[in-house]
Parts: C-alpha cells; structure tokens; sequence
C-alpha cells in the first residue's frame, strides 16, 4: 500500500506510538496516508481506536515477524 | 508535584480491606469493559490516554478529592504520563507500577487451614484473573495444587517456609492460564502428576494422576487423595486434603460451576459435569471447605481475601448444584456460555509443552478475566 509518510516507531513503548503518529497527522493533508511501523503489541488496539476517535480511517494492518505496519488515513 | 507508584500488591491489600479507591483507566474502551482491577469500594472513569494528550483538564473535574486515584495502563508507561499531567494540574494520582500486567501476575498468598500437627494449607490468590492455587505444607515438605505461571513465587515460598516441595499437581490441563506445575517440578526434582486423559497430547514426562491415588507429605501423613471429577474437562480430578478440604479445580467454584466447553466436546462432557456435582460431590460429607481453582466475582472473596466455602453450604446456595431437570442443566452449560478465555487454544498447547513462546508472548497470551466457569 502507497502511504505519504512512513513513521518509524519500532522499539518504542506505549505511549510513544501513539504521540508520535498524532505529531505526524497534525503536519499532514486530509486525504494522505501514514504508514507507521511499532513493535508495541498494545499499539494495534490502540491506534484502531485512537483513529476511530479522531476521525481517521485505519485502512490496512500488517504482523511481519515483530514488526507491525499500520496504514491510516487522514480524515 | 512529584508522581507516586503503587504496587500490585498495596492495590491487592485495598481490594481485600474494601478500602475507597479512584480508578482512572487510561487503556482503550475495549480493554476496558473485557477486564478492568475489580474491588467493591472502587470507582471508576475509562479515558484512552490517547484523548489526554491534548491536556487532562477534561477529567480533573471528575476526579475526587476524598479517595486515592491511580492512574492505570496496560503496562504503566501511559499511566506515568497521565499522572505527571495530573500532578501538573496541581491534581495528586498515583500510577500502577507494572500496569495491568503486574496486576494480573500477582499473587497474594492467604492460609486458608491448619492441617494435622501443625501443618499448614496456603491459598494463593491470583487477584488479576481470579486463579486460585495451593500450597500444603507439612513437616518439611509440600505439595502444591494448580499453579500458575510464576513458579518463582511458589519457589520463594517455600523456601521461606523451610519445605521442600515434593509433590506438584494439575487438577486438570488448564486453557485459562499457563500452568507452573511444569517449571516447578523440574526446579526442585518433585513429582508432577496430570490427570492422564487431559494429557494424551503432552510431550513431556509426568505421573498419571488416577482416582484414588494417595499421597502423604511429611512425617505426619497429611494425606492427599485423588477423586476423578469429570466434566470440565474429560480428566479434571478433585483432591481431598487432610480428609477436610476438598479442591475443586474447575468443576465447581464458589457461586458458579464450570463449563465443559474448553476443550471442545460441551455435548460429551456434559453428563459428567452432571454426575460428578450431582452424584460424586453429593456423596461427600457436606463439612468439606471447597477450595475451587478460580474465582469469577469479587463478591465471592471471603473478608480475609480467601475464597472458599463448606460443601454443604454450596449445594444450598449455588444455583449450578440445584437445577433438579436434567436437559435445563445441558441447556445452560452449552448455551449462551460466555466468550472462551484469550488464547485458550495456544494456552492448552502450552501446557502440553508443544509450543513454548517467550515470556513476554505467555504474558500477552494471559491478558484478560479466566471466564471458565458458568452462572
């Protein structure tokens, strides 16, 4: 999946997934997707529901090894 | 303002003394309504901390003056920050050391029985996930019943205690939550015993666990004897300890009974929950203290934090034991059961030793309420 901007967050802790993809929406466009990259397992519910709250959309999740790609769109 | 961390174990000694206690659960929605700390003097506000980032002025207002708050997450990092935000805002809260996952690990051990010539029956309550295991000690030994995954507290123990653990069982092979039997058998060269028909699948070497199998510990013969009680499984066996307490594994819990479901065949087994409450049970002396394997309520605690009630007292007041129609009784332990516990496929894997995932994959895969019994 194309994304505008990927986010790097592997390696972080809860609440850092978080704070950082909210950062990086702020500075985008409606319309443009983020991809972020976490290795926080706690991040999948999480970002589900922090962008359902806010209005955007998680089009597509991924599970590579440890690795999780999330795909969000700016609403 | 500084911030304050409270431990699991300060927040077991306020459920167990129904002491007042603010919860703000910071988790998402979902975590929240599926398992959450219970306690009867608790109140409660779920907000995401994600919906906190902006600033926390939107719950101050809702926060009371007149009780603790503890600021709760899923492993503690959202919590340290929401309480520095509170503490900002000139609002005192603590946060929970560890989050829900020291919640969940800890143990609060509380002696449940004197056992003959100064023996001695502990009750390992598992606050977070309602397990319950058991530790008989007698004269320089012990046995312990259902442990749960941290072994090291049983260990620990023991040790404190001067016994040498020599005998470690399973009730029955487990879906809930990753048995300790394993890992403490081995740490200590005891015996593990598993009832055999649960564990046809287990990859490693255990004693079989068969009805009417006695088992002494210490010089003064506390006796443990083994009594087949199927139906939550097709191999869950009760024990009689000390020819006074008799431990229930999942077959029959304080205000609930369990469910046959677990392990796939609800329609097989069902007969013998039946039997085994309705007939077994029935047959034994109603003066026997039920010590089950889990709890599913807070209201079940007993006001010393134990869980535990006579035999007698159950079969008058557990609506499980007295369901005299035979299809009502099938009807409610098939139907409309609650949701299965988390990973309870990989758990039951687990604790046959196919698979072994990481600590922190055991961790996860624990997440969650025990949901084994029915109401």
């Amino acid at each position: 999946m194309n994304a505008d901007k990927v986010l790097d967050a592997k390696g972080l802790a809860c609440p850092m997934p978080i704070v950082k993809t909210r950062k990086e929406m702020k500075a985008m466009e409606s319309g443009q997707v983020l991809e972020i990259l976490a290795t926080d397992k706690g991040a999948k519910a999480d970002l589900a529901a922090w962008a359902k709250s806010g209005g955007h959309e998680l089009m597509d999740s991924q599970e590579n090894g440890d690795v999780f790609s999330f795909w969000i769109k700016k609403g | 303002m500084t911030v304050t961390a409270m431990k699991a174990s300060e927040v077991a000694k306020k459920v167990v003394n129904n002491e007042p206690l603010f919860i703000l659960d910071v988790r998402n929605g979902d975590a929240f309504a599926d398992w959450k700390i219970e306690g009867g003097n608790i109140q409660y506000l779920n907000t995401p901390y994600f919906d906190l980032l902006d600033g926390v002025e939107e719950v101050v207002s809702d926060l009371p003056a007149d009780r603790d708050v503890l600021v709760v997450c899923a492993k503690e990092g959202s919590s340290v920050m929401v309480a520095e935000m509170l503490s900002e805002e000139g609002v005192h809260a603590a946060y929970l050391e560890g989050g829900m996952k020291a919640w969940s690990e800890h143990l609060e051990p509380v002696k449940v029985g004197e056992l003959r010539n100064g023996g001695e029956l502990y009750q390992f309550v598992r606050l977070g996930k309602g397990c319950l295991s058991y530790m008989a000690i007698s004269d320089g030994e012990a046995a312990v019943i259902d442990a749960t995954r941290m072994a090291d507290i049983f260990l620990d123990f023991a040790q404190e205690k001067g016994a040498a653990i020599k005998h470690v069982f399973d009730t029955h092979l487990h879906a809930d939550h990753i048995s300790g039997g394993r890992a403490i058998a081995e740490a200590t060269g005891a015996s593990y015993y598993l009832p055999p028909k649960d564990a046809e699948e287990v990859v490693f070497e255990y004693e079989d666990l068969e009805n009417g199998l006695e088992i002494a510990i210490g010089s003064s013969k506390i006796e443990i004897e083994a009594l087949y009680s199927p139906g939550h499984t097709i191999g869950s066996t009760s024990f009689i300890v000390d020819q006074s307490y008799l431990m229930t594994g999942d077959i029959l819990f304080i205000d609930s009974i369990g469910r046959p479901d677990l392990a796939g065949l609800a329609d097989d087994w069902v007969g013998d929950l039946r039997e085994s409450l309705y007939t077994r049970y029935k047959d034994l002396a109603d003066e026997l203290v039920v010590l089950p394997a889990h709890f599913m309520i807070i209201e079940e605690l007993n006001e010393d934090g134990s869980v535990s009630k006579k035999l007698g007292d159950l079969f008058a007041e557990n609506h499980g034991l007295n369901i005299a129609d035979e299809q009502e009784f099938r009807d409610m332990v098939t139907k409309n059961l609650p949701p299965q516990p988390n990973a309870y496929q990989d758990i039951r894997k687990t604790n046959m030793g196919k698979i072994t995932p990481d600590e922190e994959v055991q961790r996860e895969m624990e997440i969650g309420p025990n949901r084994c019994a029915v109401r």
